[in-house]
């Protein structure tokens, strides 16, 4: 019994030194050819980047880039058809999932920061958002200047409620902040007039603005805030991981497919609901198109 | 682990801080909250065993309607759907209430009605276990129904129920929990912040659980007092519960 637990492990032991062998560098590539299959953590409700179609299949913007991933994956492993499997995440799991190796790459619409660095990896920008104040037009609210001394709300736990702080202080608006539970019930204190604005990234925004019956009641104050890139997120410091996904991303962006794909998801009508969140490319991210990067400012 | 607590947070104060001006709601929700519970809760409980069969229904309505609907869609509809509900100008007057107090006020009504639901049930029960001789004894002083109930009955049957009062305080204070789905910045949604922020959210929640299961110790010390001090000499009960303290010892067994 012993002898063979020994040559189990010599075994164990051998695979494992062929397979750092292979790639030095790359724990996540490691796993994926050892297990033939890759896991994509996915957002249910992400739209465009990553939600629930209506036969909640996921689709979206970021998981149609993973698709070109997972092509060019399965021709430089040489293991033939990788199994997909789809995972669910939400903004709280998705980093431990991606730390303990549930999940291989997100696919969602993850903001890439200094913090989030120091616990995993980004590949270059796939999208570029800022936070913006909606506010309802009834309420006569022409600038972020008109909300002093205002309630204004943000969602518990997202990037919005440093920004809110930070604008309240610095423009010295004294700004009474309130913290709902998540973008819908934040969205619903902007509808009943609890607050008078909801301060959350543009996209974010304007897909539940989409998505409200009473979108032309909503608007967008023109004030602009610092830059946000977004990115797919992988396992910390994988370097032969990112080389090939940074390398996808970057022939997509320099052939014109990039572009395509997103007018598919942000300039026409998506599903469910053939809704088109009338969102073009914006500068920022047209730049990052022509130069593929990771850089982040915050 | 705990380290992360004393790192200073997005806006400035440490993450300690955070928790602790966490617990500071938590524990003003319950305090408030409990006291208004017991006063609805005594009330509508003696109403539950009057005579009067519309009194007596009125408070069924109460209790059946406040302890049959989750706690959470009360929290909403207090929250969202008063307000609404209201004439214009005084919805809109309680819609814009500075935040906290535009949540703590729903939240504060909606765990004291939902827990003096609860309270008014083992207020009747206290008073149903009330031998039948005692009413019989106070009407035979001359005693009519009103002073009989103040001065007979329900001094008796709460000093019954503050064992099982200990669970209705213990839950209000965890129920206080519910507030931060309406915006109430208390220790679970403090928590949740800290790891939304560091992304360290077993140290987060640890450090919450640690501070709930404090605070449960203190209540469950507390009430053990109180039963003490209010147990009615002389009685089995009273006897038995003598030394119930959380750091006193067992009794001694008898042995065979």
């Amino acid at each position: 019994m012993s002898r063979f637990r020994t040559f189990l492990l010599a075994a164990a032991t051998g695979v494992l030194s062929l397979a750092s062998l292979a790639h030095a560098d790359s724990p996540t590539l490691d796993r994926i050819k050892a297990n033939k299959s890759i896991s994509l953590g996915y957002r249910e409700a992400s739209i465009p980047f990553s939600y629930l179609g209506a036969d909640q299949k996921p689709i979206g913007f970021s998981l149609d880039l993973c698709a070109k991933i997972i092509e060019r994956l399965q021709a430089d492993l040489g293991v033939g058809k990788l199994n997909v499997n789809l995972v669910a995440v939400n903004s709280s799991n998705r980093i431990p999932l991606i730390q303990n190796g549930t999940v291989d790459i997100e696919c969602g619409g993850t903001a890439n920061n200094k913090t989030r660095q120091e616990q995993v990896s980004f590949s270059v920008a796939t999208f570029v958002s800022q936070p913006r104040w909606l506010v309802q037009t009834s309420s006569g609210i022409r600038s972020a200047a008109d909300l002093k001394g205002k309630i204004v709300v943000v969602t518990q736990g997202s990037n919005a409620v440093g920004f809110a702080q930070a604008i309240s202080s610095q423009g010295n608006l004294g700004l009474k902040i309130v913290q709902a539970k998540d973008h819908a019930e934040s969205f619903l204190m902007l509808n009943t007039g609890r607050a008078e604005a909801f301060l959350e990234d543009d996209i974010l925004l304007a897909g539940l603005r989409a998505a409200s019956p009473r979108k032309d009641t909503l608007a967008f104050l023109p004030d602009q805030y610092d830059r946000i890139y977004y990115g797919l997120m992988f396992t910390k410091g994988d370097t032969g991981f990112k080389t090939i996904v940074d390398d996808v991303l970057s022939k997509m962006m320099a052939s014109g497919e990039f572009t395509a794909l997103y007018n598919k998801w942000f300039t026409s009508p998506i599903p469910p609901r053939n809704e088109d969140l009338d969102f073009p490319m914006s500068d920022a991210l047209k730049e990052r198109v022509a130069n593929p990067s990771d850089a982040v400012s915050n | 682990m705990l380290a992360i607590l004393f790192e200073q947070g997005s806006d400035g104060r440490t993450y300690f801080q955070w928790l602790l001006s966490g617990l500071g709601w938590t524990l003003t929700l319950a305090f408030f909250g409990w006291w208004i519970a017991f006063a609805i809760g005594v009330t509508i409980g003696v109403c539950r065993t009057v005579q009067n069969r519309f009194v007596a229904a009125l408070a069924r309505l109460y209790v059946e309607i406040f302890r049959n609907i989750p706690v959470l869609v009360q929290m909403f509809l207090w929250y969202f759907v008063l307000p609404e509900l209201l004439p214009k100008p005084i919805g809109d007057w309680v819609k814009q209430m500075p935040p906290p107090w535009g949540a703590f006020f729903p939240a504060l009504v909606c765990l004291s009605f939902y827990t003096a639901a609860r309270v008014a049930e083992q207020v009747r029960a206290g008073i149903e276990a009330l031998p039948r001789g005692q009413s019989e004894a106070a009407a035979a002083l001359g005693l009519n129904g009103r002073k009989t109930h103040r001065l007979v009955i329900i001094p008796q049957a709460l000093r019954l129920i503050i064992p099982s009062l200990t669970s209705e305080v213990m839950g209000i204070y965890k129920n206080t929990s519910v507030a931060l789905t309406i915006g109430l910045m208390e220790l679970t949604a403090q928590a949740r912040q800290i790891s939304e922020e560091t992304f360290k959210t077993f140290a987060a929640f640890a450090a919450a659980t640690v501070i709930y299961l404090m605070l449960a110790l203190v209540v469950y010390q507390l009430m053990i007092w109180i039963d003490n001090a209010w147990k009615i000499p002389g009685t089995a009960q009273a006897k038995q519960k003598e030394r119930r303290s959380l750091f006193a010892r067992m009794p001694e067994r008898a042995s065979t």
